[in-house]
């Protein structure tokens, strides 16, 4: 059995000896798990994301008053005050006698939830309701608000990997944490302020026609909004009075790439539209011509050139005063699409490959080190029965990496930290059963009764000594993060191989000498 | 019989319980400063629990940290903190956090690179950078508090259910006086208290318990042995016992931590720091807070009379 163990550990370990590209293509009987590098040791990026799912409430909360406004006027109910609440919208009615027809209209607005299964059934989106004092209420239901938010992390997450496919990072790890947060990892990254600034844009593309009849300085017309300049572009005007209709947005976009401008020969992005995009901006563009529209991203105008004939093609260029990464990354953008809410960074822990290769070699020599010293310590202080604890913690040793290799566990800074404290520490099993055999031989018991009476004493003590260190190690892989896990994960395998080692393999190889040498004295 | 290194003689005698007066009130004042400086001082919180930014760079030659600090200073972020890092090119930079949302956190670092590179010639390595937010950090304050708080309940009731109650508080004594004295030394140094210091602090807790424990279940065993001995001289007797087991595994788990220390790099230099301060207190509580503290409590004798000797006949089988 004790042979198994560690026969299954120097199979599982052995991959780690050899380069990754060479244990790939070994046999598929063979086991060719590694040990997994964290971040901290290979490089790479780790970053916590968290979507803005107030603003998709928000952004909610502001359709259905539009929707409420265009609804009232084409029932010709009067109202005054179309005003958000923190979960709905509240509109005042102005003729007491429409009371009937304005509940039976508002109450058309609310939706079945469309959910993919299970939830909620029959559930609706909206409660309307009309008080004593006139004024109607429409309150998003909990189950609509908990849906969009739902729906906006699921797509949150699927455009953030179609983001991170886009660059051609190799990988990438995006998981869903908690309700509405996003842990993006990946390994190896050497630009990770790129992919931040990818990660950081909604990047929601519009084209809104501007608002000529507004004179700068004036007041905005109702329809209308002042969206300030990109900043980047030539063009000296700090802001634009567009239209708020949208003419076409960047749903509609099937495809996205680089090029350069003909007239001013810098990078550009060149778009193509879907069919429905592309008659709606054709149509567009033939009435409105020799008047200027605006390319909107993010809240800002990137550009906003006059339409000089209709653009009937379906597709197009923008050109805004991008370097070429810009216009790469633009265009990334387009074709992955646009994010629902806003992605907030929370945390970001990024690692060079120089301080990563750097951190592996330190901990390399540290262990070699500290295997050394506590061996030759060992001997020292035991003689024989030292060597064979030596023999215990390299089985040890192999024991912790065929452990981590087969369980695809995290190898990190702290991890190694904590291989190397569990070296110090693993002794402590065979020092406290040496002792015990040494007073038990001092109390002139025969070398078999006192090593039997050294083990079956020490048993407890190190089972209670150790699994106290083992909850330690349980909470803090319970309640740490990232590298502070590895730790908490090398420590118990550690404790736990080091128990095992030490009640049976040395065991088995002290009774097999004493068998073999029959000595009258132990030598301890 | 050959040589052997023995750090304690067999058979020694020391009568620590005489020193207990003298070990409670020594383990007392350091706890008092410990929480004096602890509040006069405070600890030196990293991004981790305070949130902020920190970027660790290398520069081509030995950097020169008054002129970074001057440059990055000009940027007015708020509270800064430059230190050499490991090695002579090496610096880290802590930031507080700005106010706004990642955007301005993200701007930051962007104008910190771009006024170190405006100073140093050559290339410069931005080997680590790290951004905490203020959600994160909180979580990471409760995460820690919570992990402590049960690592110590948990241990509360293991050592009640396997010994007994002036046993497990005993045991939990000791252990809060080694947690509080590792805060008042990261207090007193104004070392970096970080997520890696919360897993020192856990991993110091399981240590010092295993000390404990070992010490604890020899008193067990001696009080099933000599029924009619004087608690005191008993507990002596055990910790004496014990004494050479106590002695070589600190000095094992030492070799290992100097080890680390010594060529373990800067990264982990406080969580090493840690531990070899942990080893040593979990060490000393272990005889002079945790022992002693059964001898103040007084143990019921007739619990251990009645029950059969457990290590009897409980060999495994190899």
């Amino acid at each position: 059995m004790v042979a198994l163990v560690v026969a299954a550990g120097i199979v599982f370990v052995l991959p780690n000896f050899f380069p990754r590209a060479s244990v790939e293509k070994w046999p598929g009987w063979l086991p060719n798990q590694q040990i997994n590098l964290g971040l901290d040791l290979q490089g790479g990026s780790h970053l916590l994301l968290e979507v803005d799912v107030a603003s998709v409430i928000t952004e909610r909360l502001e359709s259905l008053g539009s929707e409420v406004r265009r609804t009232l006027r084409s029932e010709r109910i009067n109202y005054t005050g179309i005003g958000i609440e923190q979960k709905g919208v509240r509109v005042r009615l102005t003729n007491p006698d429409q009371r009937d027809d304005a509940l039976a209209a508002l109450r058309g607005l609310s939706q079945p939830i469309v959910t993919n299964a299970f939830l909620a059934v029959g559930a609706r989106d909206l409660d309307v309701d009309v008080d004593s004092d006139g004024v109607a209420h429409l309150t998003l239901t909990d189950e609509a608000i908990a849906e969009r938010q739902r729906s906006a992390v699921e797509q949150s997450i699927e455009i953030v990997r179609r983001r991170i496919d886009e660059t051609g990072t190799r990988e990438p790890s995006i998981q869903r944490q908690g309700e509405d947060r996003i842990l993006v990892q990946l390994p190896g990254v050497d630009d990770p302020d790129r992919i931040k600034r990818l990660l950081g844009q909604t990047a929601r593309l519009t084209f809104q026609l501007v608002d000529l009849d507004a004179r700068p300085g004036g007041r905005t017309p109702a329809g209308s909004v002042v969206l300030p300049a990109d900043g980047r572009s030539s063009s000296q005007q700090t802001e634009y009075i567009v239209r708020r209709e949208i003419m076409v947005s960047g749903e509609n976009l099937i495809n996205a790439s680089t090029t350069f401008d003909q007239q001013s020969g810098g990078p550009a992005v060149s778009f193509r539209f879907d069919a429905a995009g592309g008659r709606r901006f054709g149509q567009v563009t033939t009435d409105n011509v020799g008047r200027p529209f605006a390319i909107i991203l993010d809240g800002k105008v990137i550009s906003a050139p006059v339409i000089r004939q209709p653009i009937l093609g379906g597709s197009g260029i923008i050109s805004g005063g991008f370097s070429v990464q810009e216009a790469n990354d633009l265009s990334l953008l387009l074709r992955a699409g646009a994010l629902p809410a806003p992605l907030n960074i929370l945390e970001e822990r990024s690692v060079g490959p120089g301080l990563g290769a750097d951190s592996v070699a330190a901990g390399e020599l540290a262990s070699i080190i500290a295997f050394l010293a506590v061996m030759v310590f060992m001997v020292m202080a035991y003689g024989m029965f030292g060597i064979v604890a030596n023999i215990a913690l390299l089985v040890n040793m192999i024991l912790i990496g065929g452990g981590l290799s087969l369980l695809q566990a995290t190898l990190t800074l702290p991890g190694i930290a904590g291989v190397v404290l569990t070296i110090g520490m693993a002794v402590d099993a065979n020092v406290l059963i040496f002792e015990r055999i040494r007073e038990e031989v001092r109390t002139g018991k025969t070398p078999i009764a006192a090593l039997d009476a050294g083990y079956s004493r020490a048993l407890t003590t190190i089972i209670d000594a150790n699994v106290t260190t083992l909850i330690a190690a349980v909470l803090l892989f319970q309640f740490g993060s990232g590298p502070v896990k590895g730790f908490a994960v090398t420590l118990a395998f550690g404790i736990a191989s080091s128990m095992f080692t030490a009640i049976t393999l040395t065991r088995l190889i002290i009774i097999t000498w004493m068998r073999w040498r029959r000595p009258t004295a132990l030598p301890i | 019989m050959a040589w052997r290194l023995k750090l304690v003689p067999d058979n020694t005698h020391f009568r620590f319980m005489h020193l207990r007066k003298g070990a409670f009130g020594f383990s007392g004042l350091l706890a008092v400063l410990s929480i004096v400086f602890l509040i006069i001082l405070g600890l030196n919180f990293g991004i981790d629990f305070r949130g902020g930014t920190l970027i660790q760079v290398k520069t081509p030659g030995p950097a020169n940290i008054a002129q970074m600090r001057e440059a990055v200073s000009s940027l007015e972020l708020g509270d800064l903190a430059l230190q050499e890092f490991g090695e002579p090119d090496e610096v880290l930079i802590r930031v507080e956090r700005q106010v706004g949302d990642s955007e301005e956190q993200q701007a930051a670092v962007e104008v910190i690179k771009g006024a170190l590179e405006n100073i140093i010639d050559g290339e410069i390595e931005y080997r680590r950078v790290e951004f905490v937010g203020p959600q994160v950090s909180s979580e990471l304050v409760r995460a820690g508090a919570l992990a402590l708080g049960l690592a110590l309940a948990a241990m509360l009731v293991y050592i009640w259910f396997r010994f007994e109650w002036q046993f497990s508080v005993g045991a939990v004594t000791a252990l809060v006086h080694d947690v509080v004295l590792t805060f008042g030394f990261f207090a007193i140094t104004g070392l970096e208290f970080n997520l890696s210091i919360v897993a020192a602090i856990l991993t110091i807790v399981g240590y010092s318990m295993n000390d404990t424990v070992v010490v604890y279940d020899r008193v067990r065993e001696n009080l099933r042995k000599y029924k009619k001995t004087d608690l005191k001289e008993l507990i002596d007797l055990s910790i004496n016992n014990t004494l050479s087991r106590t002695t070589l595994t600190s000095v094992t788990t030492m070799l290992a931590l100097v080890a680390l220390a010594v060529v373990g790099g800067p990264v982990i230099a406080g969580f090493v720091l840690a531990m070899i301060w942990g080893v040593v207190i979990g060490t000393y509580s272990s005889i002079f807070v945790a022992a002693p503290v059964l001898l103040y409590l007084g143990v019921r004798r007739e619990v251990f009379d009645k029950e059969t000797d457990e290590n009897a006949g409980d060999a495994t089988p190899a």
